[in-house]
């Protein structure tokens, strides 16, 4: 295998160098660069050997998958997928079986320390792994030697962020974010269910151009994408701060787009890019759409009680609680003791003033 | 120590006697606290639960943002307060320290803490004078004032730096570790919420006690917040 050029590559898939140039400059665009950052990205492009990236799937449903492949930049069909140089995906390559398999190795061996491992899902731990079978074997064996000679990850999806639904309570397989497995590696989290196409092309080609990670918050989620929440660049915002809700489905307000904050949009706690890059090559998201974002790139968010609450559930304290009614009996509670007590004392300092009179006129 | 200490304490609580105990940033730091905690009380209940939709162009309302506004102009002056409070705790008298310490090591406080709960539950039929907070008021005024007001300053500046976003001193000192600390944002807000709950509960039970030992322990303790001076009645 002699290496290749991702231009060489583009060219050698029929891309013109009028397309290749439009796709670099767009690329700028959408990472925020400015226009001069276009002809270093082509550059870039012209003379680096394509990193490969091999694509694991663990326990997942392949949305990430059907998200990526719909991404809606200019080349994404051809190019994106063959600028990646993905050299192993067992969804989109043509190979199979044994043959498939050896292609993990040979990447391991000679790119050692130098390809970037993607992985969609995540592990399952309980009995030995055993709820998640690659090629015969654990996921989780076949996720740690993939990594050990990866130069990087990148955890595609909530699920291989944080756990996602088969991590959502009680989670019987025991499924395991990637960053708790491995715990060497730079691992770059690109969560939601599925993160947007955009977010994940532009993840990638930003690595592979600068050939190093995007900044990272503290969670490490690029900052670029996952810097502010949905609600900070909500086109509804407006309605939000003038005090204008939808109150149900079917209202007036509901046709009239204002906020579906007490629909339980999670908006405000949200960390995505939906409302800026939106989905389908920028045609809507589900705010847009009508109805309130689930929340599904944060942290356990099948956990946080109703996608239509406002007020997260609180299950320790029964099945429909939530801090405002457990604040509030709380409180109604205190307030009727208070009472009975203040009646109490009142009767027992009646009671002694009378005995401590009786005492004095003794 | 503690002997004498007791000695004096009774003396200084003999009927007549009047003490100066809350100096004056003490009191206006009560009564700014008091505000900003209803403010907040108020305005996070309507946050977390708005008010009915209002009518019109968006651009002509700014309901919630008023509502937030003062959320977070009340949260600077329980916050700020909060410092200053801490500061004349070095430099005000021996009174102003008592909020930021459990004398957990001290015997008598714990016997002090037992009598007073006894009191409470109607079983001591003659209160016990101090001139500072009872121990039972003072563990309460701890944990929900000093423990729960600073976990209120810190998780509420936490959600406010995720508005304010990078750059802002609240998301460099809060959001940045308290919102993965917690797990995610929604977990903050939950836990803030709940927070503001309980310092609700000891505001009901902060207010019918001072009533309540101003009228049975015949000491002065409203007006001892607006004055400063205790007066031991009898």
């Amino acid at each position: 295998m002699s290496v290749e050029t991702f231009y060489e590559v583009m060219r050698r898939q029929g891309i013109s160098r009028r397309s290749f140039l439009k796709f670099c400059s767009l690329t700028a665009a959408s990472l925020g660069l400015s226009p001069t950052m276009a002809p270093k990205i082509a550059h870039a492009m012209e003379t680096k050997p394509r990193t490969p990236v091999i694509w694991l799937h663990g326990l997942e449903c392949t949305c990430c998958s059907e998200s990526f492949i719909r991404s809606a930049h200019p080349l994404a069909k051809d190019v994106v997928l063959s600028m990646l140089s993905l050299d192993y995906d067992d969804t989109l390559m043509a190979a199979a079986g044994h043959q498939a398999e050896a292609i993990i190795e040979q990447v391991k061996t000679k790119y050692k320390g130098n390809y970037i491992l993607a992985v969609e899902g995540n592990p399952p731990l309980n009995e030995d792994g055993m709820f998640c079978i690659h090629g015969g074997r654990p996921f989780v064996e076949v996720l740690k030697e993939t990594a050990a000679d990866a130069k990087a990850i990148i955890s595609w999806g909530s699920c291989a962020s944080w756990g996602c639904v088969q991590a959502a309570k009680p989670n019987p397989t025991r499924a395991t974010p990637v960053h708790k497995v491995i715990t060497d590696k730079p691992i770059i989290k690109v969560p939601g269910c599925p993160p947007i196409a955009e977010v994940m092309t532009a993840v990638v080609t930003y690595m592979l151009t600068f050939d190093r990670i995007p900044e990272l918050d503290r969670q490490g989620r690029p900052k670029m994408f996952y810097g502010q929440r949905i609600h900070d660049k909500c086109y509804r915002r407006p309605h939000f701060d003038a005090g204008q809700f939808v109150e149900e489905w079917d209202d007036e307000a509901a046709r009239k787009g204002f906020c579906l904050y007490k629909m339980g949009c999670k908006g405000p706690t949200t960390y995505n890019a939906c409302s800026t890059v939106r989905w389908n090559g920028g045609v809507s998201f589900p705010i847009q759409s009508g109805h309130g974002c689930i929340g599904c790139s944060e942290d356990g968010f099948w956990d946080k009680g109703g996608f239509y609450d406002r007020v997260t559930d609180i299950k320790e304290f029964g099945v429909e609680s939530n801090a405002d009614r457990v604040g509030g009996t709380v409180a109604g509670i205190a307030g009727a003791a208070v009472a009975a007590h203040a009646a109490v004392s009142a009767l027992n300092k009646a009671r002694n003033d009378k005995n401590d009179q009786n005492k004095g006129d003794k | 120590m503690s002997v004498k200490s007791q000695d004096d304490e009774s003396a200084i609580t003999a009927a007549g006697n009047t003490v100066y105990v809350y100096e004056a940033p003490v009191r206006i730091w009560h009564w700014l606290n008091a505000l900003s905690i209803v403010v907040m009380a108020v305005t996070g209940y309507l946050i977390a639960s708005p008010l009915p939709s209002v009518a019109g162009e968006a651009s002509d309302n700014f309901l919630m943002g008023y509502i937030r506004f003062a959320h977070f102009a009340a949260g600077y002056v329980f916050a700020i307060g909060m410092l200053l409070r801490l500061y004349w705790a070095f430099v005000g008298n021996h009174h102003a320290r008592q909020l930021f310490m459990l004398p957990v090591t001290d015997k008598n406080w714990w016997a002090g803490l037992v009598q007073e709960m006894r009191w409470y539950l109607f079983i001591e039929k003659y209160p016990k004078k101090y001139v500072g907070h009872n121990p039972l008021g003072h563990l309460f005024m701890f944990f929900a004032i000093t423990l729960g007001g600073t976990f209120m300053i810190a998780t509420g500046f936490a959600l406010y730096g995720e508005g304010a976003q990078e750059g802002h001193w609240s998301h460099t000192l809060f959001t940045g570790w308290l919102i993965p600390l917690f797990g995610q944002s929604q977990d903050v807000h939950t836990w803030h919420h709940m927070v503001a709950w309980g310092i609700v509960l000891f505001m009901i039970l902060h207010i019918y006690t001072a009533i309540r030992e101003d009228i049975l322990s015949r000491q002065t303790m409203i007006s001892a917040m607006i004055s400063g001076q205790r007066t031991f009645r009898e």
